[in-house]
Order: structure tokens, then C-alpha cells, then sequence
């Protein structure tokens, strides 16, 4: 970008300043610490100039909007339109949830994202054994139709897009919501969402699943090409890094290892024969964003850059469209402290601030009371606010990539580049994704990171403010927090016990008997008998249960 | 003499998929010099149970962060209980109300150990416990 000459003046400079106000300055008063390094370990150095970035071309960052899209997706970003302020919510049955939504579309959110229970998240029934002490507890208890309708009762689905956060089950979820949408008569080209349905991130981070990993992989393909074909708007996947991060991932490993992950899901609907510029464009991704904030700045620019050079260069998309990431992002969570807990509310709303500089697309912030329990309604809109405060109030969002051009930035977003191709290309030495799971190397890089994390923490190398600095005597400002209500559990198992006795028990049990066998022949797509069989009130307890009998469970192999 | 390590089984139960601070915690018990076996996820009581039996552990600690510690502690104690473990030591850690602690404690957990506990300061627990438990 700077013409030789220029550089080498400014080396001399930069030399010269070193030899003498630098040596004097440190000569009187000392650093503070001896060397300084990104949230990921990166060196940082002391000031950055043009020669740091001297051999980057500036179509490299180049213009929003145009590709490698470093500056953002799309040419205006929030001049346009502001992100999707999306937080998360669910809890007790569908008809609780729903109260939750309606006072946060009150409140001004613009999307909506449900979060399910551990029961519906994992394939069992309210009902079930494994379900007892969990059913609506950590998020809405979903078991059939139902109970989809009743949590988007009165939401008009064509007008606000709708985010799941499920998984191994997600294929069903969205099923439902098919099913939904067409007992409505919406039309499914006009519906806008996001299934998260990111099983391989299961396997090494969030650690929800339940079949072995390739005919899971199966599933989220049949869900690809199925909205790719019926549901136009409709992202059949999150592709995540979030929770590859709080499991203690580094941000480069983050942004690696999802990155390797996307790859595994276009090489499996690319071998279904479908061409990559037909499903590309609506696969969306989900980042933290993290406490060091100008290396958050740098790696959403960073996964913006190396997922466009992956879908044109190892792909070979030509759309656009397959090139631009967009992505959703989270404040993290494993940041928020039980210690002096409005001190979270300021975490959240600097990380958030990452987010917006960095050119997110959709966003949740989250509740002072995080380390507590799930959110209460104060917390979440405190939340809400502060994301509307960053929106409205500080016209951070008037300029498109305001870092830009910034040497650090600059220079950190090409590192950050290189070292996610450095593991890309290990885990294709590894033999790909798949066997890198199977082989537990992702699960023991994460392993490593969180322990040299809580390492950290423990020496005060890693300040935490009222947890291993500025200490206070515990409990006096405790949050007043969500508690589930003790009746939940039974009146959800009621329900699901009175959808199941009012259905038509033979149309179910041949619906089930059809998704056996083809689930058996991997060539189906299971999307279609899915769709029938929750028409047909089957459970989302039934649907599992009868695929482990195919396919079987995952065991893991636990490494610490 | 070198007394024997003190063995510790590392639990996770019932559906809750959060294991950064178990493997954590094992990784700073087995570097304290500690026998440890990690579960792994998803287990049911009966296995956690089962597991520390066979392994014979002096410490089980059992980490929950899903909120379902009332049912699934309980069950734990009852079935240690039955197989008569009396001298098996119970931690519980995780994300856990400050109002629940009383009641694990009750069900006869020996410490709860919470979010933010240093790795230092749980080594020193699982020492001071197990030399302050009678003899074996």
C-alpha cells in the first residue's frame, strides 16, 4: 500500500525514536509488564506504524461489500440497516417462552433466537427418566407440535426472523417449524431464520449430541439441501465458534476450528451433488466476542477474509454470496463473574462494542446475572438497552469499519488470517475434520487452552476484576434472579402425555417404521418423513429414540 | 514413607454438557499429584456411583452447571448411601444458587465448591478433607 521509499523513511524513523525518546522514557519508568500478547497469545507490540502492514495490498482490505468483504458484507452495513438485536430466551413450556418474546419485541428486539431445554436439545421426552430435574429448565421444553405452536402464538413468522439454538435435534425443530408455517399458510420462501445445527462443534465443545458423527453429518445435509430447494431465506445453519470459545479455545482457534468445520459440511452436500454457489450463500456463522477487544475487531475481519478466500479459492463458489460471511455473535459468557455482578453490564457492553466494529450481523448481549442462573427479565433488558445505547447513541455505526486502515488492526488481521490457514492446513494433514474428532485433537487443543486459561486466572496474570483483583466481601449486591417455576415440569409432562393420547397411534407408528428404513439407506433425504411424522404429533422423544436404534449413540472418549 | 495418592473421580451427570471447569479441575488434582479419573459427560447417578465404587476414590466430585443439582444430588447420596460409601467424600462444584448450598450441604456434601474457585484453593480442599476424614 506504501511505496517502498516511503517504508524504508519510516523504519529509519521508527529507529531513530527507539535509540532515543523510547530508550529515555524507559530509561526513567519502566513498562509495565515485559512482554504484551493478544487474548490468544499473538505478540503485540509496542506502536504499530505503515511498515507493519507494508506488505499487505489494499485489495486485501479493500471495500465493504466487494469481496474478500474484510470491511463487512455488505457496502453500507449499518448505515443501512442495523444488526439484529436478537437475545436469546427460553424457559418452562412453549406458552412461557412466548411471554418472555412478546415483552422483548416490546422492548424494541428486532429477531428473535429460542433456546430449548437439555431434554429437548439431547432427544428425550419431558417425560422420560433422563429428563427428570431438567424439563424447562435451561431453556423451553419442546416435545411436539404443540408446543411450537404455542411458543409463537400471535408472532407473526413472516415479519420477524427466528434463530433456534438446537443441534443434534435440529432437523426435527425445523420440521416443526415447517409444519408450523404451513398449517399458517406462510409462504416458506418468505421466512427468515437460523437453525444452529452445528453438530461437529458439538463433538469438540458444547457437548450436546446423540448419534455417532457421520450420519449426524447427514442430517445437517439434509437439511442444507432441503432449504436450499424450499426455504430461500432460511439459514439451515449456524456454523459456530461461540462455544468453541467458552469450552477455552483461544479467538484463532475459534475462528480455525469453525472455519474447519464449515469446510467438513460443504465437502459432504457438495458429495450430495449439490453445486456449492445453490447452498453457499445461506450458511451463516455465530462468533464470541471476547474481552480483548481489538483483537475481536481483528478476528471477525479476519473469518470474514479467509472465508471468502476458502469458497472461492478451495471451492471454486463464483456468487458472491457464497463468499460474504455473515454471522451472528454472542457477548462471552465465561467472562461475567458471580463477583459484584453489575460489573457485567460493562463487560458486555465492550464487548459488544467489538462486535459492532467488527461487523456483526445479528447480536445478543448477555444478562448481569449470567454466572446466576438463566436471565431474568430485568437483566435482559438491561442487555437489550445496551445494545440500543451503542446503536443510537454513539454513531460508532455512521462510518462502515471504522478500524480500518489502522496499522494494529491491520496487522493483527493478517496474522490472525495466517495462523487460521497454519491450522487449516494441519487439520487437513490430520486427515479433515471428521478424523481429527474421531481422533480427539480438537478436544485436546481446547483442553489445553482452557487450562493455561484458569492457569492464568489463578496467577493474576489474567485479571479479573472482583474475582482475583479488587476484591470484595461476597454477596452484598446479588441480582435478584430467574427461578423456574416448580409446577413446570409437571405440566409439560401432562401435555406431551395428552398430544400422545389423542393422536392417531398407527399413522405414527408407520411414519416411524418409514423413517427407519430410510434412515438406513443414506442417499434419503429425512426431511420430508420428518416433516409428516410431527404433522402427525409424533414426539421429538419418539423421532430420536427410533434413529438411535438405527444408527446408535456417540460415546466420547473423555480427555482432560 | 510416601502416603498413597489421594484418588479422586471427576463426575459429570444428567444431561449438562458444560466440562471446561471439570477437565480443569482434574487436570489441577492429577498435577497436585492425585489419582484421577474423568467420567466424561452425561452420565446417570447410578453410573457416577458405580464408577467411584469401582475406583474406589476417597473424593467424588460431582460438577453441575445446568441447574438440576436438587434432583440429581440427592439421587447421588441415596445410591452412595446404599452401596454403603459412608467414607466416600462428596464435592459438588458449578454453577449453584448461594441459597441451594445449605440444602447440598444438608444432603451431606462435604464442601460446594462454586464458579471462580481457584484451582489452588480446590487442591487445598480435597486435602484438608480427606486427612480431616477418619482413617480409612
Amino acid at each position: 500500500m506504501f511505496d517502498p521509499e516511503a517504508i524504508e523513511r519510516i523504519e529509519a524513523d521508527v529507529r531513530a525514536w527507539e535509540a532515543r525518546e523510547l530508550r529515555e522514557f524507559l530509561a526513567r519508568q519502566p513498562e509495565r509488564r515485559s512482554a504484551y500478547r493478544t487474548g490468544s497469545g499473538l505478540p503485540v507490540a509496542r506502536v504499530y506504524t505503515p511498515a507493519d502492514v507494508a506488505g499487505t495490498r489494499f485489495d486485501d482490505i479493500g471495500l465493504p461489500g466487494r469481496y474478500p468483504y474484510t470491511r463487512g458484507p455488505y457496502p453500507t452495513m449499518y448505515r443501512g440497516r442495523l444488526w439484529t438485536m436478537r437475545q436469546i430466551a427460553g424457559y418452562g413450556t412453549g406458552s412461557d417462552t412466548n411471554q418472555r418474546f412478546r415483552y422483548l419485541i416490546g422492548q424494541g428486539q428486532t429477531g428473535l433466537s429460542v433456546d430449548f431445554d437439555l431434554p429437548t436439545l439431547m432427544g428425550y421426552d419431558s417425560d422420560d427418566p433422563r429428563a427428570l430435574g431438567e424439563v424447562g429448565r435451561e431453556g423451553v421444553a419442546v416435545d411436539t407440535l404443540d408446543d411450537v405452536e404455542a411458543l409463537f402464538d400471535d408472532i407473526d413468522l413472516e415479519r420477524i426472523s427466528v434463530s433456534m439454538t438446537i443441534n443434534p435435534t435440529a432437523w426435527i425443530l425445523l420440521a416443526m417449524y415447517v409444519a408450523l408455517a404451513e398449517a399458517r399458510g406462510y409462504d416458506l420462501d418468505r421466512l427468515s431464520g437460523t437453525c444452529q445445527t452445528d453438530i461437529l462443534k458439538e463433538y469438540v465443545a458444547q457437548k450436546e449430541w446423540m448419534f455417532p458423527i457421520r450420519p449426524s453429518l447427514r442430517l445437517v445435509r439434509d437439511m442444507i439441501v432441503f432449504c436450499a430447494r424450499r426455504m430461500a431465506r432460511y439459514n439451515p445453519i449456524n456454523i459456530s465458534g461461540y462455544h468453541i470459545s467458552e469450552a477455552g479455545a483461544t479467538s484463532v482457534q475459534e475462528v480455525a476450528f469453525t472455519m474447519a468445520n464449515a469446510i467438513a459440511y460443504v465437502e459432504e452436500v457438495r458429495r450430495a451433488g449439490v453445486a456449492v454457489d445453490d447452498f453457499m450463500p445461506r450458511l451463516a456463522f455465530y462468533f464470541v466476542a471476547q474481552q480483548d477487544f481489538f483483537e475481536e475487531v481483528a478476528k471477525f475481519r479476519a473469518a470474514r477474509r479467509v472465508w471468502a478466500k476458502l469458497a472461492r479459492e478451495r471451492f471454486g463458489a463464483a456468487r458472491p454470496e457464497s463468499m460474504r460471511l455473515r454471522f451472528h455473535c454472542q457477548t462471552a459468557a465465561m467472562t461475567l463473574t458471580k463477583a459484584q455482578p453489575l460489573n457485567n453490564i460493562v463487560r458486555t457492553a465492550l464487548q459488544a462494542l467489538s462486535a459492532v466494529l467488527g461487523g456483526a450481523q445479528s447480536l445478543h448481549t448477555n444478562g448481569l446475572d449470567e454466572a446466576y442462573a438463566i436471565p431474568s427479565e430485568l437483566a435482559m433488558k438491561v442487555a437489550l438497552r445496551t445494545q440500543q445505547i451503542i446503536a443510537d447513541e454513539t454513531r460508532v455505526t455512521d462510518v462502515v469499519d471504522p478500524l480500518g486502515g489502522s496499522y494494529y488492526v491491520e496487522s493483527l488481521t493478517n496474522r490472525i488470517e495466517a495462523e487460521v490457514f497454519a491450522i487449516l492446513g494441519k487439520v487437513d494433514a490430520l486427515g479433515g475434520t471428521v478424523k481429527a474428532i474421531e481422533d480427539g485433537w480438537f478436544q485436546r487443543e481446547i483442553a489445553d487452552s482452557a487450562y493455561a486459561h484458569a492457569r492464568r486466572k489463578a496467577s493474576g496474570e489474567q485479571p479479573v476484576v472482583g474475582v482475583n483483583t479488587f476484591v470484595e466481601p461476597a454477596g452484598a449486591d446479588a441480582p435478584e434472579i430467574h427461578r423456574v417455576a416448580p409446577e413446570t415440569e409437571a405440566r409439560q409432562v401432562a401435555r406431551v402425555r395428552e398430544a400422545r393420547a389423542r393422536r392417531d397411534g398407527a399413522t405414527v407408528a408407520a411414519l416411524l417404521d418409514r423413517l427407519a428404513r430410510e434412515a438406513a439407506d443414506p442417499g434419503v433425504n429425512l426431511m420430508p418423513v420428518t416433516i409428516e411424522l410431527v404433522k402427525a404429533r409424533a414426539t421429538l422423544g419418539e423421532i430420536a429414540a427410533r434413529l438411535r436404534r438405527v444408527w446408535g449413540t456417540y460415546v466420547e472418549t473423555p480427555v482432560f | 514413607m510416601t502416603p498413597d495418592p489421594i484418588r479422586v473421580l471427576v463426575a459429570k451427570v444428567g444431561l449438562d454438557g458444560h466440562d471446561r471447569g471439570a477437565k480443569v479441575v482434574a487436570r489441577c488434582l492429577r498435577d497436585a499429584g492425585m489419582d484421577v479419573v474423568y467420567t466424561g459427560l452425561h452420565r446417570t447417578p447410578e453410573e457416577v456411583v458405580a464408577a467411584a465404587i469401582q475406583e474406589d476414590v476417597d473424593v467424588l466430585g460431582v460438577s453441575l452447571l445446568s441447574g438440576a443439582h436438587l434432583t440429581l444430588i440427592p439421587k447421588i447420596v441415596e445410591l452412595m448411601r446404599e452401596a454403603g460409601a459412608g467414607d466416600m467424600l462428596l464435592i459438588v462444584g458449578g454453577v449453584i444458587p448461594d441459597e441451594d448450598v445449605p440444602a447440598l450441604r444438608a444432603l451431606g456434601a462435604a464442601d460446594v465448591l462454586l464458579q471462580d474457585s481457584p484451582p489452588e484453593t480446590i487442591v487445598h480442599r480435597v486435602r484438608e478433607l480427606v486427612a480431616a476424614r477418619q482413617p480409612r
